[in-house]
This record gives structure tokens, sequence and C-alpha cells, in this order.
């Protein structure tokens, strides 16, 4: 090993590299934040912003970044597990404030992400963060936004003070099962990250009740906790983690929960598959995911006609869903419920919106849904309009075919 | 026809003038013939005639102009757009909008669509301003007291002025220019300055760039490569002002080779610290030490249970609690969202029902021991909530092994069974509760069982004159135990005389 320090530049190159299997870079759904009143650095307006976009597509929000790659614990599916032989280094509390600061002020990123690996204690490190994110905050008055990746079993007060100071927190389910995550992540238990979630849900709801004197919320993590589950490094199916998924949102209040492919990592352990990440499927859990939380779907209507409660690759799961359920189409788009319109194939919740808004003054046709940025090829099988009707599509047996995507010339290896 | 000529540098007074005076002389729009000053349009046929000129009377004395606030706000925005065609636009659903007062809500009308689809490209003209503007670090060494930044910007729209506020709340603690050829806006701590001139690119470099692309090449995941949607949401025509775009092509094409590369490297020997840690942790049992039979040994061994399916899904046992010589032990039916969260039995709101009416009838509840029969929250996501289902038959029996142990250990003298699944993990009785309720039963040698409903019953009966009368039952019976509770403790050799049981037969032994 080298002994030699290194230089920011390479340990920057090393912990950011550690930091990238975390999905998340999200920097929205936060209070208000402004600096023109503290004279400080930094603010926050609702939405977030991603600042630049890697060629893997993925948004750069956040300064996504280990404190340490360094880890006491052996998790297969993890880079840094403690068997790796992956190059290790460590950030000062230091370096971290001066990193987020010098990228905000050069509108690089909105804020900090931080995780870590484990080192000594749970409690240690996470001291450790806290120590960042409160002198982030308190000394050089940082109002731009942080993320913190709660370490398992560390102490309830810790997470308390980190509330205080971040503006989300989150701790990793890792895998949809229980036997999964003892099975590959064996320091992991299960049980203590659920009740770490639901610790952290008390605290948010607690803090969101008016003190008694002052009439004031406390703010206390404002934009709520998330988490992440690997797909694809272990056997369960897609109706299983959705499942998990459900339970989760229903159980801690999550505001999301992210799914990472499984990827391939360097110097990867031999119980894991060394496969192209399964990108497609990944995508396909977080239409399924947002069918639950916004279109009124339920898990069990999305998976019910899946083969082996897998997901269809090749159509959306809303499409998949009304092919399977033609009795239910077409839906006339002048008198439907908001309910029905957004099980149209085609229809997002923005485009129903326009409709119900619209419909209240004309009777809407086929070009006023073009108008309405949707898609006519894809929603016409579906629907009824002024001037309009699909006449026998819906019951067309290639209806399928005309959805799938056009078969590929396989790409020469 | 009239021709009226604009600056066009996303004012809207200059327009909202003009527009106003052509509305009141009733002009149609497709008489306007509207210009830009140094736009391409008007050098094509010369110079332009000017606009009528507004009644040359104090504003007061015109007629006014109503419309409705939300196209004020939209054309605010879309009077930064740099489409000629805009102040045509914005003019002819103006003045449609004095006939059709709702036309804005007709989204799918075609003059409204192109109004949204125009405010649409400034907003996210805005929008990538704040994302890509790249400040970089000037006379860093004279010694300012505040630091100085400046960056250059290439935007499609006059968007300046718009987007400069957002700047100014971000970044209000150093002092900055952006400058972009549709103007400039500054802050200096006390000002923001704007200004519609064009300015030319100063081509600066800032060091701290090179860590920024460290970070933008070791972020990126070459195993995911998805340039298209990299290339939608960060075009092409930002990149020249991004210090990280110029990593870009070198990226895609290396991203197969560190691909392959990765997999060659799978699995090597683990490092010497691994085996350590290793050694570390098996010498180290992780099993929290309590002293064999009492109260928390069996309340440690009740945190692992996996008897049944549904530790999966909950958050934690919920062990039951109160002192181990308790004379009475309340058992509920299961613990619900509060309990599961907090990992204690009765705190949520059928646990206050219950708090409530032992408060009332003297019964401490530091006194007594309170436990569910079965010990994980069994339930249904439905959305953010999580909606109770009552457990099988199964799931109690599994759960009644820890039940047992309860009663074993603290040897009550009075059980209170809460609701259906309480009576049928103590008694295995197939009777209805309405017919044992409220009644003292016999359950074992020396162990006596009263029957009452479940709190959580009592919050489900809709109607308001049954619930209270239910309510009352229920005090009277929680008032019978702390009686009970108050006569065991006075005269604790008094036998109870115990009303015939029928053919109730305890299923639980107590050793």
């Amino acid at each position: 090993m080298n002994n030699m320090k290194k230089s920011l530049n390479e340990r920057l190159a090393i912990l950011s590299d550690a930091a990238k299997y975390d999905a998340s870079c999200a920097s929205s759904g936060t209070v208000k934040r402004d600096s023109s009143k503290s004279g400080g650095l930094g603010s926050t307006e609702g939405s977030g912003i991603c600042h630049a976009y890697a060629p893997d597509g993925r948004c750069i929000s956040l300064l996504k970044i280990l404190m340490t790659n360094f880890c006491i614990y052996d998790c297969a599916y993890c880079i840094n597990r403690s068997s790796s032989n992956v190059e290790r280094a460590r950030f000062s509390v230091e370096e971290v404030i001066w990193l987020t600061l010098e990228f905000y002020r050069r509108n690089y990123i909105e804020g900090l992400f931080l995780s870590s690996g484990i080192i000594r204690s749970s409690d240690y490190t996470m001291e450790e963060m806290v120590r960042i994110a409160r002198e982030l905050r308190v000394t050089h008055k940082f109002g731009g936004y942080i993320h913190l990746k709660s370490i398992p079993e560390a102490s309830p007060l810790l997470i308390e003070q980190a509330g205080l100071y971040a503006d989300r927190l989150s701790i990793n389910i890792e895998l949809p099962t229980d036997s999964a995550l003892t099975r590959l992540a064996p320091e992991k238990r299960p049980a203590n990250i659920r009740k770490s979630m639901g610790e952290l849900r008390l605290k948010i709801e607690a803090a969101g009740e008016p003190t008694l004197q002052t009439k004031r919320r406390k703010r206390f993590v404002p934009a709520g906790q998330s988490t992440q589950m690997i797909v694809g490094a272990d056997q369960t199916n897609d109706k299983g983690i959705l499942g998990t998924s459900a339970r989760l949102y229903g159980s801690y209040g999550l505001r999301r929960v992210y799914y990472s492919a499984f990827s391939p990592i360097p110097d990867a352990s031999k119980n894991l598959p060394l496969i192209k990440p399964p990108l497609m499927r990944e995508h396909r859990l977080y239409q399924a995911d947002w069918l639950y939380r916004f279109y009124g779907f339920g898990i069990e209507e999305i998976t019910e006609n899946q083969p082996d409660g897998m997901l269809d690759l090749k159509l959306d799961p809303k499409l998949a869903w009304a092919l399977a359920n033609r009795h239910r189409f077409p839906v006339n788009i002048n008198t439907a419920e908001r309910e029905m319109l957004l099980r149209v194939p085609g229809l997002g919740t923005k485009a129903v919106s326009g409709i119900l808004s619209a419909r209240r003054h004309r009777r809407l046709r086929l070009e006023d849904l073009a108008r309405l940025h949707v898609s006519i090829k894809k929603v016409q099988s579906f629907v009824v309009t002024e001037g309009w009707t699909p006449h026998r599509l819906i019951d067309r047996s290639d209806l399928r075919a005309m959805f799938e995507p056009k078969p590929e010339q396989l790409a020469l290896l | 026809m009239v021709t009226v000529t604009l600056e066009g540098r996303g004012d809207l007074t200059e327009w909202r003038e003009a527009a106003r005076t052509l509305l009141l002389a009733r002009t149609e729009p497709r008489m306007i013939d509207w210009r830009c000053r140094n736009g391409a349009v008007d050098d094509l046929f010369g110079p332009a005639a000017e606009a009528p000129q507004a009644p040359n009377t104090a504003a007061a004395s015109v007629p006014a102009v109503t419309v409705p606030k939300a196209f004020l706000s939209l054309a605010q925005a879309v009077i930064c757009h740099s489409d000629p065609l805009r102040f045509q636009l914005l003019y002819r659903i103006l003045f449609r909008l004095q006939r059709e007062r709702t036309l804005l809500q007709v989204l799918s009308d075609a003059d409204v669509a192109q109004l949204h689809a125009m405010e649409k490209s400034v907003r996210r003209d805005c929008h990538k301003m704040t994302a890509f503007v790249r400040f970089k670090e000037i006379d860093a060494e004279q010694g300012y007291a505040r630091r100085r930044f400046l960056a250059w910007f290439e935007p499609d729209h006059h968007i300046v002025a718009r987007a400069a506020p957002f700047f100014q709340r971000r970044f209000t603690d150093m002092d900055w220019i952006i400058a972009t050829p549709k103007g400039t806006a500054a802050w200096d701590g006390d000002a923001l300055t704007i200004s519609t001139e064009p300015a030319a690119n100063p081509m600066l470099v800032d060091s701290t760039d090179r860590l920024w692309q460290t970070y933008f090449s070791n972020i990126f995941n070459p195993a995911r490569l998805k340039v298209k949607m990299m290339m939608t949401e960060m075009p092409k025509k930002y990149w020249k002002n991004l210090p990280e775009a110029e990593l870009i092509p070198g990226l895609i094409a290396g991203a197969e080779a560190s691909v392959v590369a990765m997999a060659e490297r799978a699995a090597s020997e683990a490092p010497l610290f691994h085996q350590r840690l290793q050694a570390l942790a098996r010498a180290e049992p992780d099993i929290v030490q309590a002293s064999a039979g009492t109260l928390e040994e069996l309340r440690e061994e009740a945190r692992h249970c996996t008897r049944c399916p549904l530790h999966c899904s909950a958050t934690q046992t919920v062990f039951g609690e109160g002192p181990q010589d308790a004379r009475i032990m309340i058992v509920g039916e299961q613990p619900g969202d509060q309990e599961d969260l907090a990992g204690r039995p009765f705190v949520g709101p059928a646990g206050a029902v219950f708090n409530t009416a032992a408060q009332e009838a003297g019964l401490d509840r530091k006194e007594t021991y309170v436990t569910n029969a079965v010990k994980h929250f069994k339930y249904e996501p439905r959305g953010k909530r999580r909606i109770h289902q009552k457990p099988n038959v199964g799931e109690v029996q599994h759960c009644k092994w820890w039940l047992t142990r309860e009663l074993a250990l603290i040897k009550p003298k009075l059980v209170v069974a809460m609701g259906s699944t309480a009576l049928m993990a103590l008694t295995d009785s197939r009777q209805r509760l309405a017919d044992l309720r409220g009644e003292m039963l016999q359950l074992s040698h020396g162990q006596l069982l009263l029957v009452t409903v479940h709190p959580a019953y009592l919050l489900r009966i809709p109607d308001e004159g049954r619930r209270l009368e239910e309510m009352a039952r229920f005090r009277s019976d929680i008032a019978r135990a702390a009686s009970f509770g108050r006569q065991a403790m006075s005269h604790p050799a008094v036998e109870w005389r115990v009303p015939a049981t029928g053919d109730i037969k305890p299923s639980i032994g107590v050793g």
C-alpha cells in the first residue's frame, strides 16, 4: 500500500467513485431558504436543480461523496466492503466543508450528500458527519441542501442532532427481503434498519406539531427520509420489491424509495452476479412505483397479470395493465372521472388536470389532446372523444404488437 | 396596418402600454405589425412607423383594460421569449380575452397552447441558467473583504433580469457578475444591478474547475451509459461554457473498456484488516446479557422472534410492559401503527382510550402489566398509511408461546382480555365475546379473567350515542378490574368468589 498522503484531488476521485452507487441525488421538497436575511451562502426553493448530467444520464445535483471508504462492514454488494481491495481514503471534516462551500460558490451543486463507510464505530462515524452538517449551517451560514446518510446502529440522539441540520436523512434498506440482506450483509440487521426509520418518522411527526408556547413548528428533516433498494443482486421478483416499497411508504412516510440496478463493482464478491445492470427493469420499477403513489394503482393490480411477478420489460406497466384489462376501455375523455382518466395509457397527471380544466368549457377532440401534449398514437386506442371512437381497435389481437418496441438488430460485440 | 416597434429585451411595460392603447382603439390583431428594434425583421422594410400615441390624458381617465391575473404572469414570462411573434400572440390573446373571459382555462386552444409553450420555453431557459451558470473566482489575491466571482452564460431568451434575483438570494455573501450576450446582472452585497446591454465573453479560468472535473468523471458510472438522457437534459449548446463538458466524449469512449477492466478485477484476496475485523467480530458475540428467568431475558428473546412471517413487515416486536409482580395483566389484540414505531404497547389512539379509562378508574398503569396477544403489527399498506388487519388463528397460536411465558413469569391475579383475539389467545374459547363480557371468570387456579371489548372497537362506532354508551360500559369494566386490584392489595389472602363459568376452559397452563 502507498503510504504517501494522497492529494485532495486523488482522494476526491476515490471518495466520489465510492459514492456513485447511491442513486439518490434529489435536492427537492425541502423548506424555502434564502440567504438575503442571514447574509450567508445558499438557498433552497422547493424544486431542486440538476447542475450537470453525467453520460450515465444521471443528474448531478449534490456533491455526493463518502467521508471515508474504510469500512468495518462486509456487505457483498458494496464496493467499500472490508474484504475489498479497493483503494481507501478519508476526508477530514474541514476538507468536506471546504469542498462543499467552494463547489457551491461556483454553482456546480445544490448542496452536499454525505455518506460514509463505518470507521471505529457507528456512533463515531455519525458524530463526524453531524459535525460537518452543523459547522456548515452554524459557522458558515450555509443555506444549501444537506442530505446525510444515517449510519446503521448510530444512537438515536445523534440522528436527532443530524435532523436539526440536514434537509433529508436516509438509511438504505439495501435489499428487498430480510433473508437476502442477512445473507449478503452479515453485519446489517434488517430489523434495526426498520426501527431506525420508525424512530425517525416519529421524530419528524413530533416536530411537525406546533409547540404550545410559540405555535411554531420545529424544523426537523424538512425534506423527509428516503431509502434505496438494490435490484438484481438477489432473486426477489418485482412483485416482492414493490410490496416491500409499499410497506416502507406506508410505515415510515418515506418520500422516495430509490431502486438501484445492481451494477458490477471492481473487485466484486464471488457471491454476486457479474452482469450488466438491469437498467430497463429499474426503469419499470420506478414507473410502477409512480403508478402506486400518484395514479391510484394497487401493487396487486400492477403485478397480477405478469408471469413470475416480473414487470413487462417491453411495455410500461400502465400500458400492460390496460391491455390486460381491455373491458375498462375505451374511456370517454369528456365524461370519465379523474381516477379513470389517470388509468389511460399516455395520460399523465398534468394532462389529466388539463383535460378536467378544459372540458368544463368545451367538448374535447383528439386534436385538443395533442395540444395538451398527449401522444395521440398512444391514447387513441383507449379513448373516446368528440369525433373519435376507436371502433374495435381496443379488441384487436395485435394491439400489443402495435406498442412493442420494434425489434432491433443485435449489436455486434 | 399599424406598425409598433419595441426594444424587445424582456420588459413587459413597453408592450403593455402599446397594447393598452391599441386595444382602446379596438385595433384588430391582424392590423398590427409588431417589430423589434435591432431585430432581423425591421431592417427588411426600412424604418418602422411609430406606435400610435396613447391619448394624452392622465392614466386615471383612460378606461381600464382588465385581464385575468394569470394572463399577466404568463405575459411577464412570454415577453422574455426571443421569438418576434411573441408580441403578436400576446396581443391576440389579450384581444380575445375581452370577449372570452375564460379563454385561459381552455388549455387545448391553439393560442393558449402556444402561450404556454412559450412560457415553458422561458421557464426552462431560466431553469437552465440557474443550473449551468459557472462562477469563476476573480481577484482572489487582491484581498477584498468580499470574494468576487464572474460568470459567462448564453441564454436563449431575455431572461437575465428574470433569473437574477435567484442568484442574489443564493450567493448573498459574495460579489458576482453574470455576463451574457443579452445583458448583465451584478450583485455587490447592497444592490442588484441589471443591464440589457450585450456583454462579451471574459474567457476566465478557475483552478477549482479541476476538482469539479475530477468529481464529474468519478461520479459517472460507466456500466450505465445513457447518453441520450444526458443530451436531453444537458443539450450540447450549453457545453462550451461548462468546464466538465470537455470530459464527456472521453468518458463515453472509455466506458466499455472500464467495465471490462472492472470485470477482470473480480474478487481478489481480502486485505489484512478485513481478516482482523472478522476475527474481532467472532470474538464478540452480539447478545445482550440478561439474567435468566426474568422478564428482561424474555423480552430480549422476543426481540428476535421469527416464529411467524409477521416479523418481516413489522418494525419490531412490541413486547409487554410493566412490573414483573403486577397483580393485573391487560391483554390486547396486537400493536398498531404507533406501537409498532415506538416499540411500546398501547401508545396509539386505542392506547389513549385505555389510559383515560384506567386513570378515571384509578388503575395505575405503572403497576399493571400491559401486553398483546400478538406481538407484531399486522397490516396492509395503503398509500401513505397502514390499515390494521386482524391476526389469524395461526398467528395467534404462534404468538401464544410468548403470552404463556409472560403469564407464567408475572402470575397475575387478574387477567383482562380486551377484544376477541385476546379472549381466543387466553381461552381457546369459541364463545362470543358479548356472552362473556363483564364476567369474572376462572382462568386457572387462583387466577381470574375479565372479558371486555378492545378500545379500538370503541373508536370505530359511528353512532355518537352508542359510542358513549359503550365507552361507559368499558370504563365500568376497567373500574371493576381496578377495584379488584385495590382489594387484592388490602386483603391479599381473600379467596374470591367466582360465578359459574360454564364451559370456559383455560388454554394456558400456569406453572
